[in-house]
């Protein structure tokens, strides 16, 4: 029982970063049929601005806040601007590659220019365990937890109580009729973009004490969070949320219970056939299909 | 019109002479790429065929590759001729392809992709795990290079013409295929599905079959590549191989005949010959592609074509 709790626990931590990777695609896909293949880089990316900023001299906290200001920029506005507004006119699939080349572009650049080398990255919390109903948890997947779910919690409450959060779900939902009403839709897309690539920068500073900062952190992060939006729902956020925890936790328990080799194959399967029998995820509504 | 086709093929038959005489003036390690390259295209074709006229994107090409590799490796190791692979490695490739195109039915072109990247993966942790069949990391040594009636092909310079050979069959069989009802047909689902099948198209079936000849011809791709490189092991069949082909595919022009080959050629011979740049290629070529598809999704020859049209045509005399 104490072995189920602890995998439980370390699986919502692992979750809840998957969540957060995952919550961003949908919202891209949602108010601009962006489909953003380099989302694992969008990850991997931040926490080697973090570093760079720590190099300088700044203090871990002022790192991770530089590391997430400038992920906004970079990987939200610039990306927004240089990449998607001049192809998204060229339909959904040459956007989509050019978000695969993208991904490679990323990678190359920080291997040649950062490092190719795997780089210690500073824990968030201290690493020790605490007892909790007999099951030894370690802190960080505590904080892990609690960072992800506070920023969820911010994003429900922008996105349902405030005018601008209120706007960008109208223009999620119809960005013609939005349009109609008033509603900035340009706007509301731009501040779609910047809280993915500022959840992508929380998410790198959450996972990358755990995994080292490597240049190919995003293959496994970009995969996971695809599944996570599919399974869960491609057009719903608590879809995301939902998919990134059962994957989550899905994968820790394949971990323990499985042939190690073949752990990375679960949640490729759930995807499959999630795919077969829901395609539109396990919370998501139907989308109109264009056959 | 006619001038223009008449100029097309002078620069064809060009091209062609181009190839079977280069050996002569190249060193082994020039043919071996001249040969990946043969190999390589092979398996862009069958993607363009998926991509380019059917319009169906796949991430798992390069496992199909795989496939065949492992076909061909396991059973001329075992005494197997070659020839035996083909039937093999094409067959099964095309039955997985097959099974692979129903999800296509189902789901539209941005989860398709998800599902060929997802088959792509467990095509490569079966490679990887499977010691038994595969050996696994170790990989499969010595596999054989073929004989044609009894001739064996162990230089490398006739094991480029029997690449070279097999290429200009595949593209004779692609021409072909084109320009057959089959190939209007892809070309109908890719441009208006629901128009096609009001038109009496089956679409369900030609979905199927075009990622299924697609998987075929990666199959087909990688009986070749197995005996050229002699030595096969999991790792070039991972995810980046079939994203590498993706890339190739839309560079070259998905969706015009000559794409695959001119984006082998800035795939595989084009590293080459920029080798100064050295790890900087693979950085470049990330932003070309991304600058390229902001002008032109239609690739380089979509972007000539356009620039051909928009160049004042020679006026020609009655």
């Amino acid at each position: 029982m104490s072995d189920f709790l602890q995998l439980l626990i370390s699986g919502l931590a692992t979750g809840g970063i998957y969540a957060l990777i995952a919550i961003g695609f949908t919202l891209l896909w949602q108010t601009s049929q962006t489909i953003n293949f380099a989302q694992g880089e969008f990850v991997m990316l931040p926490a080697f601005f973090m570093l760079a900023a720590m190099n300088l001299g700044l203090p871990f906290w002022g790192a991770v806040g530089i590391g997430i200001i400038l992920s906004a920029l970079i990987l939200g506005v610039l990306f927004k601007r240089l990449i998607v507004e001049p192809m998204i006119r060229h339909g959904v699939l040459p956007l989509a590659i050019a978000t695969m080349a993208l991904a490679v572009f990323l990678k190359e650049a920080v291997k040649e220019f950062y490092s190719a080398e795997a780089q210690p990255f500073p824990a968030l919390g201290a690493a020790t365990n605490v007892t909790i109903l007999g099951a030894t948890v370690a802190v960080q997947s505590l904080i892990v937890l609690a960072v992800a779910v506070a920023a969820v919690v911010a994003l429900q409450l922008f996105l349902n109580g405030t005018r601008a959060g209120r706007q960008m779900q109208a223009t999620a939902q119809n960005p013609t009729v939005a349009r109609i009403l008033g509603i900035p839709v340009e706007r509301m897309i731009l501040i779609a973009f910047v809280i993915n690539a500022v959840l992508a920068a929380l998410a790198s500073a959450l996972v990358t004490p755990i995994y080292l900062a490597k240049f190919t952190n995003g293959e496994t992060l970009g995969i996971a969070a695809f599944i996570a939006a599919i399974v869960g729902g491609f057009n719903q956020v608590r879809g995301a949320i939902v998919g990134g925890l059962l994957l989550g936790v899905a994968d820790n328990f394949a971990a323990a219970y499985l042939s190690a080799p073949y752990r990375a194959a679960l949640p490729l399967l759930i995807l499959i056939v999630v795919i077969l029998f829901r395609p539109q995820g396990l919370l998501g509504r139907a989308e109109e299909r264009t056959v | 019109m006619s001038g223009r086709v008449l100029a097309g093929a002078a620069a064809g038959l060009v091209i062609a002479a181009g190839l079977i005489a280069a050996p002569f003036a190249l060193k082994p390690y020039g043919i071996y790429i001249l040969t990946l390259w043969a190999v390589t295209t092979i398996a862009a074709i069958g993607l363009n065929l998926t991509l380019g006229y059917a319009g169906q994107v796949s991430l798992a090409q390069g496992a199909f590759v795989g496939i065949g590799a492992y076909v061909a490796a396991l059973l001329t190791t075992k005494g197997w001729p070659l020839g035996a692979a083909y039937p093999i490695a094409g067959i099964s490739c095309f039955g997985v392809g097959w099974l692979l195109g129903y999800p296509a039915l189902r789901v539209q072109h941005h989860y398709l992709a998800f599902v060929t990247l997802a088959f792509a993966t467990l095509a490569y942790l079966v490679m990887r795990n499977e010691e038994w069949l595969t050996g696994g990391i170790y990989g499969i040594s010595n596999v054989p290079r073929p004989s044609v009636f009894g001739y064996a092909l162990v230089k490398p310079r006739d094991f480029y013409y029997f690449c070279l050979a097999n290429l200009a069959l595949v593209s004779l069989a692609a021409w072909w295929l084109i320009r057959s009802p089959w190939g209007r047909a892809f070309v109908a689902l890719r441009e208006n599905p629901m128009r096609a099948l009001s038109l009496g198209v089956d679409t369900r079936r030609y979905t199927l079959i075009a990622f299924a000849l697609g998987a075929g011809l990666g199959g087909i791709s990688g009986v070749l590549y197995a005996p050229l490189v002699q030595y096969i092991d999991p790792t070039p069949f991972s995810l980046i191989l079939s994203l590498n082909l993706l890339l190739m595919v839309v560079v070259g022009g998905s969706g015009y005949f000559f794409g695959p080959f001119l984006g082998a050629v800035i795939a595989v011979l084009l590293p080459e010959w920029v080798r100064f740049a050295e790890s900087y290629y693979l950085l470049g070529y990330a932003f070309l592609v991304m600058v390229l598809l902001a002008f032109s999704p239609s690739g380089l020859i979509g972007l000539a074509q356009r620039w051909l049209a928009r160049a004042p045509r020679p006026k020609v005399a009655a």
